[in-house]
């Protein structure tokens, strides 16, 4: 047992080794993070659901499948936790809303068919804001998650319960998603990684909708090789996903390993200008030009480079991304899922969905939805909505020139590290500046990752690499020869 | 001056569905309020003969062939619904009594 013992603190590529060697079977390593959930989550509050039985069986199959000699992916029998966002046949599923409580989808999301069919064991489902707008959890109508670095701050958001459960060690692998930052910002103040890969990579089918134009479905993990090893399972085309390319995925692996290595010579990285200073705390951006310096060590070449129009690029993203989500929430009318308030035989039609609405949505939700239905309303719609589209096109146009002149772009992820609960819900714009760095590539529909790269006030410091569509591969490169530079950050013991 | 007036909001949330209450319309009022006046900046931007990006991704009319699969049964399809009636999701009365 003694190559199990300590299985929670290894890689996803370690526990994939042990298995397919046969130092340990797929329920032994379910079953000690399983075990590891039950003592600490209760302090962390990483998941809304732990589905321990279906893990096991999960994992049971997984080692059958083994002992017969059969060829299993490279993740096979690894666990990992799903954001809440995420539909799983039979499994709860509630998007932290009370609209959904108790609601089991009667269908897997495209992503979660292909982890089963990797022979991945899901752990459970990952708390988060609901409907995934937010940047803390303090959204969750299910209660926050404690970040495991100060249990009193928060661990980002929207998806801050599947980066704290890496953080927490309850799990080596997690599926976010990202429409302004959702998987970044987390993975920055958690000190774990996050990608947000190329939009159209990876299949939104079985994503509860938010922004059907910037949502982008992707991996997180405690390095960027395991990382990369899941965007591998996940990405490809879907035919159920009208905006998924058709295309080959980058091998996302290799770059990784090659990136490994530390050796970036010849490739140049652009500082964003606008992103280097303003707003941001002093000891996140010291641990950013280290991280520079760093990768400059190593070979890379630095340019500066001018975006003009990202400075607009949060006010388009709060016109664009509650106009959809305005239209897409629409869906829950207490019809077809989820709870029915106030259907007393004689209200009619309209009260009961408004009463449904108004108790089931929590205040995030209702203020977007109020905001997304004033900017596409006549007479504010070309001012608003109209201008942040065209906007969206100024700010594409400031990525294709910058990736004329360098291979990626790079900036913190956040400008702040994880701050105490309550310190931003009065002001819900204070909320939204968490986001102000990782929007942008969202717009563009490029990929993003954000790496640990330090610490400030000993709290994790995110370092973002910013790609050009289709070419995640690249980011990966980058962000693992900045890992081979900078190592990775512990959390304190829980 | 206030971007967005406390009727206003009202008006959109009965738009969207929503039955507000009288605390949440102070509280939603001013803090729309906030955020409109602080994303109201995107108007700086000169903007009039640049075309709209709805979508990042470069695709129309994609097709697929028309093959059967296996589609979700009558019974899973009612399961996750808070009211059903003869195989058929049960709604509040549309019509008013006078009607």
């Amino acid at each position: 047992m003694s190559a199990v013992s300590d299985v929670t603190r290894m890689t996803a590529a370690q526990i994939a080794g042990l298995i397919s060697s046969g130092e340990a079977s797929a329920v032994e390593v379910t079953t000690a993070h399983l075990d590891r959930i039950t003592a600490v989550d209760e302090r962390v509050h990483a998941f809304l659901h732990v589905d321990r039985e279906g893990a096991l069986a999960a994992a049971a199959a997984v080692d059958i499948r083994r002992g017969k000699g059969e060829e299993l992916g490279p993740l096979a029998g690894v666990p990992i936790a799903v954001k809440d966002v995420v539909t799983t046949k039979g499994v709860p599923t509630t998007a932290a809303s009370k609209i959904l409580e108790g609601w089991k989808p009667p269908y897997d999301a495209t992503i979660v068919s292909r982890l089963r069919e990797a022979g991945m064991v899901m752990l459970g489902k990952t708390n988060m804001d609901e409907f995934a707008m937010g940047s803390s959890t303090e959204y969750s109508a299910y209660g926050p998650t404690n970040n495991p670095w100060d249990l009193g701050r928060i661990p980002g958001g929207s998806g801050g319960g599947s980066a704290a459960s890496l953080a927490a060690y309850e799990a080596p692998l997690a599926i976010g998603t990202d429409t302004g930052g959702s998987i970044r910002q987390p993975g920055a103040v958690t000190g774990t990684v996050g990608a947000k890969p190329t939009y159209g990579g990876t299949s939104r089918y079985g994503l509860i909708a938010f922004s059907s134009s910037l949502d982008t479905p992707g991996p997180c993990a405690r390095t960027v090789e395991d990382t990369a090893l899941l965007h591998a399972v996940i990405a490809g085309h879907d035919p159920r996903d009208s905006t998924s390319i058709p295309q080959p995925v980058p091998d996302v692996v290799a770059a990784a390993r090659l990136g490994a290595t530390g050796d970036l010579t010849g490739v140049k990285l652009g500082v964003v200008k606008e992103f280097a200073g303003e707003g941001a705390e002093p000891g996140v951006m010291a641990a950013f030009h280290e991280s520079v310096e760093a990768l400059v060590k190593l070979g890379a070449e630095i340019v500066e480079i001018s975006c003009p129009h990202f400075e607009y690029a949060l006010p388009a993203y709060y016109l664009i991304a509650p106009s959809e989500a305005s239209s897409n929430l629409a869906r829950f009318d207490g019809v077809r899922y989820g709870v029915r308030v106030g259907d007393d035989g004689n209200r009619s039609l309209e009260e009961v969905m408004s009463l449904t609405r108004d108790s089931g949505f929590g205040p995030e939700v209702k203020r977007r939805i109020i905001l997304g239905t004033y900017a596409l309303s006549s007479g504010y719609y070309d001012a608003y909505y109209g201008q942040a589209q065209k906007v969206r096109t100024l700010i594409t146009r400031d990525f294709t020139k910058a990736f004329d002149q360098v291979d990626v772009l790079i900036s913190p992820t956040t400008p702040f590290v994880a701050f105490p609960f309550g310190s931003r819900t009065s002001d819900p714009y204070q909320m939204y500046l968490a986001d102000l760095y990782t929007i942008p590539t969202n717009l563009y529909g490029g990929p993003a990752i954000s790496v640990p790269c330090g610490l400030s006030e000993g709290l994790p410091v995110g370092f973002q690499i910013m790609a050009p569509t289709m070419a995640d591969d690249r980011m990966y490169r980058v962000a693992a020869a900045l890992e081979s530079a900078v190592g990775t950050f512990t959390p304190p013991e829980l | 001056m206030a971007a967005i007036s406390r009727e206003e909001v009202a008006h959109l949330a009965h738009l969207s569905r929503l039955a507000v209450t009288e605390d949440e319309l102070d509280m939603f009022a001013g803090q729309l309020d906030v955020i409109l006046q602080s994303v109201a900046r995107i108007g700086d931007v000169a903007a009039d003969d640049i075309p709209p990006t709805s979508h990042s991704v470069p695709l129309t009319n994609v097709y697929r062939d028309d093959v059967v699969t296996p589609s979700l049964t009558q019974e899973e399809v009612l399961a996750g619904a808070p009211d059903v009636a003869e195989s058929r999701f049960r709604v509040p009365r549309i019509l008013s009594e006078e009607e």
